[in-house]
């Protein structure tokens, strides 16, 4: 209760001389202000750039199959087919932190050949309708194959705007056919252009049809690497059906009981991928998107703890890092303004302090006459220094939120409000009041009251 | 009973090397419920004494006893709180708080007493103080719209709101014209015969001495003279 009436007192105080009261809380505003405005620009901007990042791969994984091995020979990773379709669906379905995912498999380059022109792309990926979400990419002509196309094969495909400029020279591609290794594939859809990636390869040098279509129709069989495997295995005979993997003398997966075989009859892997890429929630999210994968595939793929993992999964750490230091980078110098704004601001709180209490030395000492502490006067002068703060930040937030507001609206850039800003500011004034009202508040209550109420 | 007990106070005031004895061992008693006038020569330590008087300094050596407690040693918090509780200061220039209001200003001691006064409870006594003092009617203004006599009399109810036993009065009317003078001392005297609040004024002007009952002159640092006046005989 005490507390409220001193919280009065200083009110009452500082409305004895509002304009001087408004103009030294002005600094405080301003402070707080800009700092409010530049955190939600920079918020906002930062998110902007993450955004471009994260479309760049941060946050994408990619799952290849492991390295086969024969007599202490590895063969490099993907030398063994281990990942399946439904692996990838699993993945989407049970991982919390995986956003999309898409099988991939890769196609032999091979020229594509629509008229009397012919090209070979960089890039003949076999997918699933996934891949465009993970990678982050648009259609920006006809429209992206569906599930439908995939199951049945269909004979459709997307391309890549180089592939557009070889081949179609300014005509639309959008329901021509082009032909692939004597496969008539429908164009239904044209890429948005996406430049060349961190190596400086072409991405939008690139062909995509569903993955059924290219395993099934234009490859025939899968990547080069399986006939290595099969090799490295020490037998040519073509893989029968049912037993995917040849040289089964080498158990991939743990063996299984009788019982448990008959509980659970384990999956006939007839159909494999080249790599599963999977898009996590967030740039952040793919240390833990890495761990659940991991735990979803041993389960799926048997694999105990002791054996060795028949997948690898990559990250784009390179440009997670990148990402990062962008925005410690941005923060760190909203930090720096925000510093130095409000020492301004505190000193000019102290400086008006200072001349408040000189000005009311007569009133100081009029209050200890009547029986004021010295602590009573350090707490008055030092609660109107920090309603003074307060005051200030609380008026400084609304001009910030003010200001990136119309930003937003007039200059359309990006901005996001940042409730950390505001708690910050508001605990940040607080101090200031404390800080630099300390020394005059001090001062005040050090007062000797015989020659305060003398003063003139 | 005796409010104030004086024994052999002495002040002495050490300027760098200059050793300035201010008050010489002065030995007083005022009675509770006396009306005492402090005259003097500037310079001969009554401003001193009153300082002493009323708990804002200490003296050098000598016993204070205010209301039978021994206040010469005590810290400043506690100095403090005596102020507020059994003293009661009126100054020759107001010192009313700048633009607030008279209710405010009467109220103003409540905050520093050390015991919790509801808003409610300030309120009405300090409306009831001022209306003691006549100045029912005066509640919300500021110091610039009321008159000097006015003014005394808000401060004179600010000093009376925690009903202390002494008031503490330096010139009270040193700024005020004659006709007011005869007023704010008519009050004085009102408050000491019916409420037995004892009153000590400090005052150059003899009239208001000769209001008092009883007249203290100083000189140099000692009393000069402790005698019963006219106005304490009529």
């Amino acid at each position: 209760m005490k507390a409220l009436l001193i919280l009065q007192a200083s009110l009452t105080a500082l409305r004895r001389n509002v304009l001087r009261s408004a103009l030294t809380t002005l600094g405080i505003v301003i402070g707080v202000g800009a700092v409010i405005a530049m955190m939600e620009i920079g918020n906002g901007s930062s998110a902007a750039i993450q955004k471009t990042i994260a479309s760049m791969g941060a946050n994408t994984l990619m799952i290849f199959p492991g390295a086969a091995a024969s007599g202490g020979v590895s063969f490099g990773a993907g030398s063994t087919m281990t990942m399946t379709p439904e692996d990838s669906e699993a993945i989407l379905r049970e991982c919390p932190s995986v956003r999309a995912t898409a099988a991939v498999v890769r196609s032999r380059n091979a020229p594509v050949i629509f008229g009397n022109k012919n090209w070979v792309p960089n890039e003949i990926d076999g997918t699933t309708p996934g891949f465009l979400d993970v990678r982050d990419w648009a259609v920006i002509e006809g429209a992206p194959f569906d599930d439908r196309d995939v199951r049945n094969a269909a004979r459709v495909c997307l391309i890549g705007q180089s592939v557009v400029r070889q081949l179609f020279d300014g005509q639309s591609p959008v329901g021509q056919e082009v032909r692939l290794q004597n496969v008539a594939l429908r164009v239904v859809g044209v890429l948005d252009k996406k430049g060349a990636n961190m190596m400086g390869r072409d991405q939008d040098d690139i062909l995509i049809a569903p993955w059924t279509t290219v395993k099934f129709r234009i490859s025939g069989t899968s990547t080069a690497n399986t006939a290595a495997a099969a090799a490295a295995a020490g037998t040519s005979t073509v893989t029968p059906r049912g037993t995917l993997y040849p040289g089964s003398a080498q158990g991939l997966y743990a063996p299984r009981s009788a019982t448990q075989t008959k509980n659970s009859p384990m999956p006939v892997r007839l159909i494999t991928v080249d790599q599963i890429i999977v898009s996590a929630t967030s740039a952040e999210e793919t240390k833990d998107a890495t761990e659940e994968i991991t735990g979803l595939l041993h389960e799926r793929h048997h694999i105990g703890e002791k054996d060795v993992d028949d997948f690898n999964i990559r990250d784009m750490a390179e440009i997670t890092k990148a990402l990062t230091s962008t925005t410690v980078m941005m923060t760190n110098l909203l930090l720096v303004v925000a510093m130095i704004s409000l020492v301004v601001g505190g000193v000019g709180i102290m400086n008006i302090m200072l001349v408040s209490v000189t000005e009311r030395t007569r009133e100081i000492g009029l209050r200890m006459a009547v029986g004021a502490r010295g602590t009573d006067i350090l707490r008055q002068f030092l609660t109107e220094s920090v309603m003074l703060c307060l005051a200030g930040g609380a008026m400084g937030i609304t001009l910030g939120r003010g200001t990136s507001y119309l930003v937003s609206k007039i200059l359309h850039w990006p901005t996001l409000p940042s409730l950390g800003a505001i708690i910050a500011s508001v605990v940040v004034s607080a101090s200031v009041g404390i800080i630099f009202g300390f020394y005059p508040a001090w001062k005040a209550s050090r007062l000797d009251p015989i020659e305060a109420l003398r003063y003139e | 009973m005796n409010l104030i007990e004086l024994r052999d106070i002495r002040k002495t005031f050490y300027l760098g090397e200059v050793v300035l004895p201010v008050l010489k061992g002065i030995t007083l008693n005022i009675a509770k419920g006396e009306m005492v006038a402090l005259t003097g020569a500037s310079g001969s330590g009554k401003s001193t004494l009153m300082n002493t008087l009323g708990c804002l300094d200490r003296p050098t050596s000598g016993e204070y006893l205010l209301d039978g407690e021994e206040v010469s040693r005590l810290s400043n918090d506690a100095r403090a709180l005596m102020r507020n509780r059994k003293l009661g200061f009126v100054f020759q220039n107001f010192n009313l708080l700048p633009r607030t209001m008279a209710q405010a200003q009467v109220m103003m001691p409540l905050l520093y007493g050390g015991t919790h006064v509801s808003q409610k409870d300030a309120k009405q006594r300090a409306a009831a103080m001022l209306d003691r003092v006549g100045l029912a009617d005066r509640m919300d203004h500021q110091p610039s719209q009321l008159s000097g006599g006015q003014q005394q009399r808000v401060a004179l109810a600010r000093a009376l709101i925690n009903h202390p036993p002494l008031l503490l009065a330096d010139e009270p009317t040193g700024n005020l014209d004659s006709q007011t003078t005869r007023e704010v001392l008519a009050l004085f005297r009102e408050l000491n015969d019916q409420d037995g609040i004892t009153i000590l004024i400090v005052t150059h002007d003899p009239k208001v001495a000769a209001n008092c009952k009883r007249m203290i002159r100083m000189a140099d640092g000692l009393i000069e003279a402790d005698e019963i006046t006219a106005g304490g005989a009529a």
